[in-house]
């Protein structure tokens, strides 16, 4: 396997393999989160378990960061690359005749995604680990200690508008980063199209629904607090 | 038809280029765009002005010579056809045409409309052929048995007819389609088994040191494909490098 993850395919299989962890991770974070939406207690309870269980915070969260981070930076990187591959642009050239704007444009919906990233992280990550690993304080409770501090803390973050909005409007570029991310993922792992037809569906599905239920989540926090 | 072209005009391979517009008239709508380039050559010779230099051979859609970008699409806005089967009825009296050639740094322009797809040739030297004793004592293909399945997805592959148009095409000039079309017809033939892994291996090496952008899946190459080859045959090609790389 010498050299595999040098070349363009090992470096599609790389992306996809990132790709296809993200979407699994995503999908498990949205299972948790809409739980604040129907039951507090089952929110604090699923979040404290996260938060505090060593497998995860020990050996999933450290995959989960080198995920992330291998995906962003590999993504520019191969965008710079496939950037110098030609030199002198096209006069006119028109790609919306033979491929979506999605495709084209992951650069820009990543970038929009990873700037989420940061506010996100800025948000809740960063507090988190101050919390759990500066101050010591694994114990999740509130501080006058009635009660877990996961879901006061979640609804405190949906009161500003403007974050609101962020939130919003980023979910829409992950969901047009996934109309195209699901099924090129499964393109460079090398499925056949007569599997891929079938995903197809289902990523599109994927696409609309998980962006849109987190969009979701973050407005009925806002309206409801 | 009354028409107005802007084509780029470049000496030779050193010189910078630049787009110039020509005014062509009387323009058949039956005509073929190649057809259409010869009459304004024509107007060019006869006013003493240098013709524009373009790729052109069979004229019959088969031997992947023409290579014009015109308005934005490799081989122009028509389906499943090249330049030469390009018919001025996809164009309206008083339109204006941009002509550009193929566009990739591994197609360098040699001049105006004529680039240099050598690097095709060179990853098919890298492994895109079978090794067969032709002392006399050859075995017939046909006494080989093969599924109607695999033989009609090979012959698929096989016909594509390396114009170029899925690099000009791709956002990356990427040239996984035309590589894949390539693993693709001999992976799914038996006499093709028999050097699977060091093929796909050695044209994937020669495909990166061409410098070809990266696949991102957009599909742009195959709705521009004058001969439909699939995507599928990149995810073939994919699974054969994974494959020929897991076999060491």
């Amino acid at each position: 396997m010498s050299g595999f993850f040098k070349s363009s395919i090992g470096r599609k299989y790389a992306m996809a393999l990132s790709a296809l962890f993200l979407m699994f991770f995503l999908l498990q974070h949205f299972a948790i989160n809409i739980l604040s939406v129907f039951s507090p207690n089952a929110f604090n309870e699923a979040s404290h378990f996260m938060g505090t269980f060593w497998a995860v915070q020990y050996l999933l969260q450290p995959v989960l960061i080198f995920g992330v981070m291998y995906h962003f930076i590999m993504g520019f990187i191969l965008e710079f690359k496939n950037r110098q591959a030609r030199v002198v642009k096209y006069a006119k050239n028109n790609g919306a005749a033979n491929s979506s704007w999605m495709s084209r444009n992951m650069i820009y919906s990543g970038l929009a995604i990873l700037g989420f990233l940061v506010l996100h992280f800025i948000d809740f990550w960063l507090p988190e680990i101050n919390t759990k690993y500066i101050q010591g304080d694994m114990s999740g409770l509130l501080a006058d200690g009635e009660g877990f501090r996961y879901y006061e803390e979640l609804t405190h973050k949906f009161v500003n508008p403007l974050r609101v909005g962020a939130y919003v409007l980023a979910f829409v570029f992950l969901s047009l980063h996934l109309m195209h991310g699901f099924s090129s993922a499964f393109q460079s792992s090398g499925v056949s199209s007569m599997r891929k037809q079938k995903l197809q569906a289902f990523g599109k599905a994927y696409a609309i629904i998980i962006p849109l239920g987190f969009i979701f989540i973050a407005l009925f926090h806002h309206f409801n607090h | 038809m009354n028409l107005t072209l802007k084509i780029w005009r470049q000496k030779d391979a050193q010189s910078k280029g630049k787009m110039v517009d020509y005014k062509v008239t009387e323009i058949s709508e039956h005509m073929s765009f190649l057809e259409m380039m010869d009459v304004l050559n024509e107007q060019l010779i006869n006013t003493g002005e240098e013709p524009v230099a373009f790729d052109h051979d069979c004229r019959e859609g088969i031997c992947g010579m023409c290579s014009m970008y015109i308005n934005g699409e490799a081989h122009g806005p028509d389906r499943g056809v090249t330049t030469c089967q390009l018919h001025m009825r996809m164009f309206k009296d008083g339109d204006t045409i941009t002509i550009e050639p193929f566009r990739a740094k591994a197609f360098p322009v040699l001049k105006d409309l004529v680039v240099d797809r050598g690097a095709f040739d060179r990853i098919q030297h890298a492994g895109g052929y079978i090794s067969v004793n032709t002392s006399g004592n050859t075995q017939d293909a046909n006494a080989i048995p093969i599924s109607k399945h695999a033989a009609d997805e090979a012959m698929d592959a096989a016909t594509c007819i390396g114009c170029g148009a899925c690099v000009a095409s791709c956002k990356n000039s990427s040239a996984m389609l035309f590589v894949g079309a390539k693993v693709s017809q001999y992976a799914l033939l038996p006499q093709g088994q028999v050097e699977a892994t060091d093929r796909v291996k050695n044209m994937v090496a020669q495909m990166d040191l061409e410098g070809f952008g990266n696949c991102t899946n957009t599909g742009a190459c195959e709705v521009e494909c004058p001969k439909g080859i699939s995507l599928e045959n990149i995810a073939r090609m994919n699974r054969e490098f994974l494959s020929a790389n897991i076999k060491g």
